[in-house]
């Protein structure tokens, strides 16, 4: 009895459901869905954008140089926006050397005269286009350029990689010569 | 009689008595684990261990590039036992990797994977993913040099990715290079990691308490005559282990604390040089031996490398259904057991390489190490497609396994 009683306390009139209550039914839980994942994405977007990086990091755009001091086959490191640039004043030696790779087969082919805007100076973002290191100096790798030490990628005198793991050659960072001595390196940015 | 009443008046709101009853002290276990079964509570001793000298360290640390490499030394030199959280902490990584490494090789050596414990491992890779993670990031706080070229290697990984890549690196940094924000974020990450983990740990055991431990012998167990309750049995196993384990450790944290560190990096980090010879932590370096074993596809190299290593760990994912072995147990698998031995040594060999310089040679250059690296990688993955093989095919004939313990 006490059974009985039981299922029918809780038994419910049975409720036909309309078609069209279903569809309406199913529309109001999916445009919940769809608004609540459009609120997520908005209410993330700030936090994620908190890594980018921030207004003083962008603010160190450019790096003025004195190249004038530089003498033939003398390299120097300076820093643009935290990243070390070689320059490097090349030798006729250098020069002639970068020149005949432009006919060799390349991995990632370029000519010198487009790398170079001066023959004599050579400007390029010191950063391994394989995993980030600092190539070490003129003069240590095969091709008598640029040796990456972390994972063996050897660049030559016009920065290009020509054997090892690294994809692409050393970039050429935007710059101008601002006159005979000041070389600029970076464009200013906002 | 107080205490009993306690009890009964918080059991009947909270049962702890009885989750500490089914969970713990009468939580049936194969009576056979031998001392390979000690490491999963050696890992997370280590984990306690790390969460406890970490919370102080980070009490005398500071997340600045031009602060944080003074502020280890600081805690080396005026702290009050500064030394002594720093050696602990540092060498506790060391150690963490170790039990994790072996309890690993336990789960594939007795088929500890296989059904029905997949989800069990599962999370135990996610573990051991979010534990690389945490130890990468921890590794960059002391911002010495192998650090910061660490930090740097390691992020570009990601410019190998193709279309976002670049952007993702530079998001990544929070600049154009490794730099303050990265340091900055890389510590809160640090410190957060350990309880996600602590977390995916308990989620760990749920999943172990749910299907129960495997066993040597690798065979489903009756719990009435295979089984002993986890205390005292267990609880006395674990603790001598822990005992062992702290003489080792402690040998290392007081009389060779520098043992597993690169001298490198007691060099302030230098943006504008990279150290010679880059090395990661021993813990990474069959993973980073992988990565650059993949050399010769041109300007693919760098995207496989990364693929390839990723995949060193992310193939332990699909083991359970490599395996189609009836028998899970490498004890009743003569051939498996030597599959797994050579996968073992290998692993030993491709660390060996990537601790050397990426064209380093051997016998006079007749054995350039490259090619040993892109060997052992092959063996590496073959163990895993050999697995299959030998047990889709019915190659390996299993010995006969006992029908209890």
């Amino acid at each position: 009895m006490t059974a009985t009683a039981h299922t029918a306390a809780h038994s419910h009139p049975p409720v036909s459901v309309q078609p069209e209550e279903e569809s309406r039914r199913d529309f109001l839980i999916l445009a919940t869905g769809a608004v609540s994942a459009v609120g997520v994405a908005g209410a993330a977007w700030p936090f994620i954008q908190s890594w980018s990086p921030s207004a003083d990091v962008l603010s160190q755009a450019t790096t003025e140089v004195d190249v004038s001091a530089l003498g033939k086959g003398q390299m120097i490191t300076v820093p643009w926006q935290g990243k070390p640039v070689f320059i490097l004043h090349r030798t006729d030696d250098q020069i002639a050397s970068a020149r005949k790779g432009d006919a060799e087969k390349l991995p990632d082919p370029a000519m010198d005269k487009d790398r170079a805007q001066k023959p004599e100076y050579l400007v390029l973002l010191a950063i391994c286009t394989h995993l980030g290191c600092v190539p070490q100096p003129i003069g240590s790798g095969n091709f008598g350029g640029f040796l990456c030490p972390c994972h063996g990628s050897h660049y030559d005198t016009s920065g290009r990689i020509r054997q090892g793991p690294a994809p692409k050659n050393l970039e050429v960072p935007h710059y101008v010569f601002k006159d005979e001595k000041i070389l600029v390196i970076g464009k200013a940015v906002g | 009689m107080v205490f009993k009443s306690i009890m009964e008046w918080v059991d009947a709101r909270l049962p702890i008595t009885d989750l500490i009853k089914s969970q713990a002290t009468e939580y049936p276990t194969p009576k056979n684990l031998n001392y390979w079964w000690n490491f999963g509570s050696l890992a997370l001793f280590c984990l306690i261990i790390m969460l406890l000298t970490g919370l102080f360290l980070a009490m005398h640390y500071k997340p600045d590039a031009n602060l944080a490499f003074d502020a280890v030394e600081h805690i080396m030199r005026d702290v009050n036992y500064g030394w002594l959280l720093r050696y602990l902490h540092a060498n506790g990584a060391t150690f963490f990797f170790m039990t994790v490494y072996i309890h690993i090789l336990r789960g594939m050596y007795y088929g500890s994977h296989r059904a029905p414990r997949e989800i069990l491992w599962w999370i135990g890779i996610i573990i051991f993913f979010l534990l690389m993670a945490t130890a990468f990031m921890g590794y960059v706080l002391p911002w010495g040099q192998m650090s910061y070229w660490g930090a740097a290697v390691i992020t570009n990984l990601m410019s190998a990715i193709p279309v976002i890549g670049e952007e993702l690196v530079i998001w990544i940094w929070g600049g154009f290079a490794v730099g303050d924000p990265t340091l900055n974020r890389f510590f809160a990450l640090h410190f957060l990691l350990p309880f996600v983990i602590f977390g995916v740990v308990i989620v760990h055991l749920w999943a172990l308490h749910a299907v129960h431990s495997n066993n040597p012998d690798g065979i489903d167990i009756d719990e009435h005559k295979d089984a002993i309750p986890f205390h005292p049995y267990f609880t006395v196993k674990d603790l001598y282990g822990v005992g062992v384990f702290l003489i080792v450790y402690c040998a290392f944290v007081f009389f060779l604390p520098n043992f597993f560190m690169e001298p490198d990096n007691y060099i302030p980090a230098n943006p504008m040089q990279t150290p010679a010879h880059i090395v990661p932590e021993w813990y990474f370096l069959p993973f980073y031996a992988v990565l650059r074993s993949i050399d010769f596809l041109g300007s693919y190299s760098k995207l496989v490398g990364v693929i390839a290593m990723v995949a060193a760990i992310g193939i332990l994912f699909i083991l359970p259904f490599l395996d189609r072995s009836p028998v899970r147990s490498f004890r009743y698998r003569p051939l498996s057991k030597q599959l797994f031995w050579i996968f073992v040594i290998d692993c030993f060999l491709l660390g060996w390489v990537g601790y050397n310089p990426a064209d380093a040679t051997r016998f006079n250059g007749a054995l350039p190490l490259i090619v040993v690296g892109r060997t052992c990688t092959a063996i590496y993955f073959g163990y895993f497609a050999l697995l299959w093989i030998i047990t889709a095919f019915d190659i390996e004939k299993p010995k006969p396994v006992p029908k209890s313990l």
